[in-house]
């Protein structure tokens, strides 16, 4: 068979005449991408998507001789749809397929290197911003993933049929190591399953770590002995450097502690998968704070969404992932939120435009990982908490917590109350977002500690009606 | 402290409770995990938990265990797993017997679900030293 031989052409040439291809069909092995776009003005889409189809993949503005030694066609990225979003002026959703060798099997770092790289600052778009991705089965089955998962959790735990209950020792900074034990131990004996730390403590010069985990860990065995049940608290080996990472993370290990945290943002992809593949080794769970998220989604029209950052956290590697509350939020965000949530705990999730799901993602038994409401909580959120976010979850209530007039081990109580006060109402068949307050004010009637929090907290109303008819 | 919320038919019942609402230390007490830091169950209660987990398909099951520590993950099984048990009575019989024959053990009823091949639920229904039955 005689090959045909290609010729070199130096100069520019239009990125669509090579990266626009619509009539093109995604293979299962493509790893797909959708962009919400925002050309310049006078940028014809189907050159934009183009250039973004080519600039997160092989492309370069020119064509250069070295073209000729490789074949395009195989590693191209390739625009292969566009839509204009609706209601929007100069808006295109662009979906691109990217051949799965592009990719370096494993590697979330290599994925989102290649995706949001340069494109993000080219200058034929005003804006760009990531929406979601479909990664391939045949790419998935390279990661790890969460250390344990939800199922192993649970089983380590020997907690089952409810969410787990948690809260962040307050004041953010300050404490000395032994008063932040004190503050963790009665949380802990309270009801508590967790306590964390909070995402910027690390090593500070008022609170060194080894000091901090140490009286930590001597207050998670008491709370554990008095308690009779499992306790633990999210120890945060977030370090400036992956060597001081590890070794918080095996000091941690070796006095017995059952969780660590980490950063995975600030920390970095890299730093994130390396911690989560030593804790599946040694048997430790990993909890994931998610600083610097709102930097990278808040805008509408620019940056990653939270979808995206959670799938790609779930592939690094991480056993709970903070995912917002939900409560009290616009309705529309309910269903997004939930969409992300899906994303991080199950195993098969078919495409929804109504939740922001873009792709079927198929996780081929990749493990879940358990999403953590947290922030502005209290026991009147509770029906509704546990009405959205189901078991699998992690609530988190801080101020809720440590702001009980009585102090953390009633608060906690308070907190643990209510909740099982509305799983236990919830299996019996009622209707938590309709009786969600009468059954908090029954148990008020036997338990003195949340009828405390009752009167400190304002009531909510709650209006799942108009959510669920959504 | 903001204003108590008061439900119209409950003022007299907030009154008595505002009376013991003086601040108190938590007492130090053992737990049993979900559902422990409610009043003991009656058998009317335990039979709706059972009743949830029977209609969600999972498959129920009877433990127990004399003093157990919070790392024991395995209480000792009560016969095998209720495969059969098409209502809360089925369970509720076995929850009985095992209490006659065990009457110094703590007791949990639990289900599995084996479509997706783990442990979903686990509550305690019976501690030694408390009549319920």
């Amino acid at each position: 068979m005689v090959q045909t031989k290609p010729k070199f052409e130096a100069g520019v040439k239009d990125y669509r005449l090579t990266y626009y291809t619509p009539d093109y069909t995604p293979k299962d092995t493509d790893l797909l991408a959708c962009f919400r776009m925002t050309p310049q003005p006078g940028v014809p889409p189907e050159e934009a998507g183009a250039a973004v189809a080519a600039e997160s993949s092989t492309g370069t503005w020119t064509t250069v001789w070295t073209d000729n030694l490789t074949d395009l066609d195989r590693y191209k990225g390739r625009c292969y749809d566009l839509e204009a979003v609706p209601g929007e002026d100069n808006q295109y959703f662009c979906f691109v397929a990217y051949p799965l060798d592009l990719f370096e099997e494993g590697s979330v770092t290599n994925v989102l290197t290649s995706i949001v790289g340069n494109v993000f600052g080219f200058k034929a778009l005003r804006a760009l911003r990531l929406e979601d991705l479909r990664f391939p089965v045949a790419l998935i089955k390279t990661f790890q993933g969460p250390p344990h998962g939800i199922t192993v959790e649970r089983d380590l735990l020997n907690k089952y049929g409810r969410p787990l209950l948690g809260c962040t020792i307050k004041p953010k900074l300050g404490l000395s190591a032994k008063n932040y034990g004190r503050a963790v131990y009665e949380c802990l004996r309270g009801g508590l399953d967790f306590t964390k730390d909070d995402e910027n403590i690390n090593s500070q010069p008022f609170m060194r770590w080894r000091d901090r985990f140490l009286f930590v860990q001597e207050a998670i065995e008491k709370a554990q002995a008095e308690t009779n049940e499992i306790k633990g608290h999210y120890l945060n080996v977030t370090a400036p450097t992956c060597e001081q990472m590890m070794q918080r993370a095996e000091f941690a290990k070796e006095i017995g502690t059952p969780i660590v945290m980490h950063d995975y943002l600030t920390g970095g992809f890299t730093a994130n998968t390396t911690l989560a593949r030593w804790c599946r080794d040694n048997g430790v769970l990993l909890h994931i704070h998610r600083a610097m998220h709102a930097v990278i989604d808040r805008q509408r029209n620019h940056g990653i969404h939270f979808r995206v950052l959670a799938k790609c956290l779930r592939l690094s590697g991480g056993d709970h992932l903070h995912s917002g509350t939900v409560v009290g939020k616009l309705e529309g965000e309910r269903g997004i939120t939930m969409g992300f949530v899906d994303l991080m705990r199950e195993d098969y999730v078919e495409e929804d435009r109504s939740r922001g799901i873009f792709f079927t993602q198929d996780y081929a038994s990749l493990p879940g990982t358990m999403p953590v409401a947290s922030g502005g909580i209290h026991v009147w959120h509770m029906p509704a908490l546990v009405e959205i976010f189901g078991d699998d979850s992690c609530l988190q209530f801080g101020g809720g917590t440590l702001g009980h007039p009585w102090g953390n081990a009633p608060g906690a109580t308070a907190n643990r109350v209510a909740l099982e006060a509305c799983v236990q109402a919830r299996n019996e068949g009622r209707n938590l977002a309709r009786e969600g307050n009468d059954v908090i004010r029954e148990a008020c009637r036997w338990s003195p500690e949340l009828a405390a929090a009752c009167e400190l907290w304002k009531e909510i109303k709650f209006e799942f009606e108009a959510m669920d008819t959504l | 402290m903001s204003r108590l919320i008061i439900h119209p038919d409950q003022n007299s019942y907030l009154n008595q409770l505002r009376e013991t609402l003086a601040m108190k230390t938590l007492p130090k007490e053992k737990r049993y995990e979900t559902l422990s830091y409610l009043p003991p169950l009656t058998d009317q209660q335990i039979a709706q938990q059972i009743n949830y987990m029977i209609d969600q398909g999972y498959i129920p099951a009877v433990e127990f265990e004399k003093d157990p520590n919070p790392g024991d993950h395995h209480w000792t099984l009560w016969k095998l797993p209720l495969f059969n048990a098409t209502s809360p009575q089925d369970v509720l019989t076995e929850v009985r017997e095992c209490r006659q024959e065990y009457s110094d053990s703590y007791i949990r009823v639990v289900g599995f679900d084996n479509i997706k091949q783990c442990q979903t639920v686990s509550f305690i229904v019976y501690k030694p030293g408390t009549s319920r039955f």
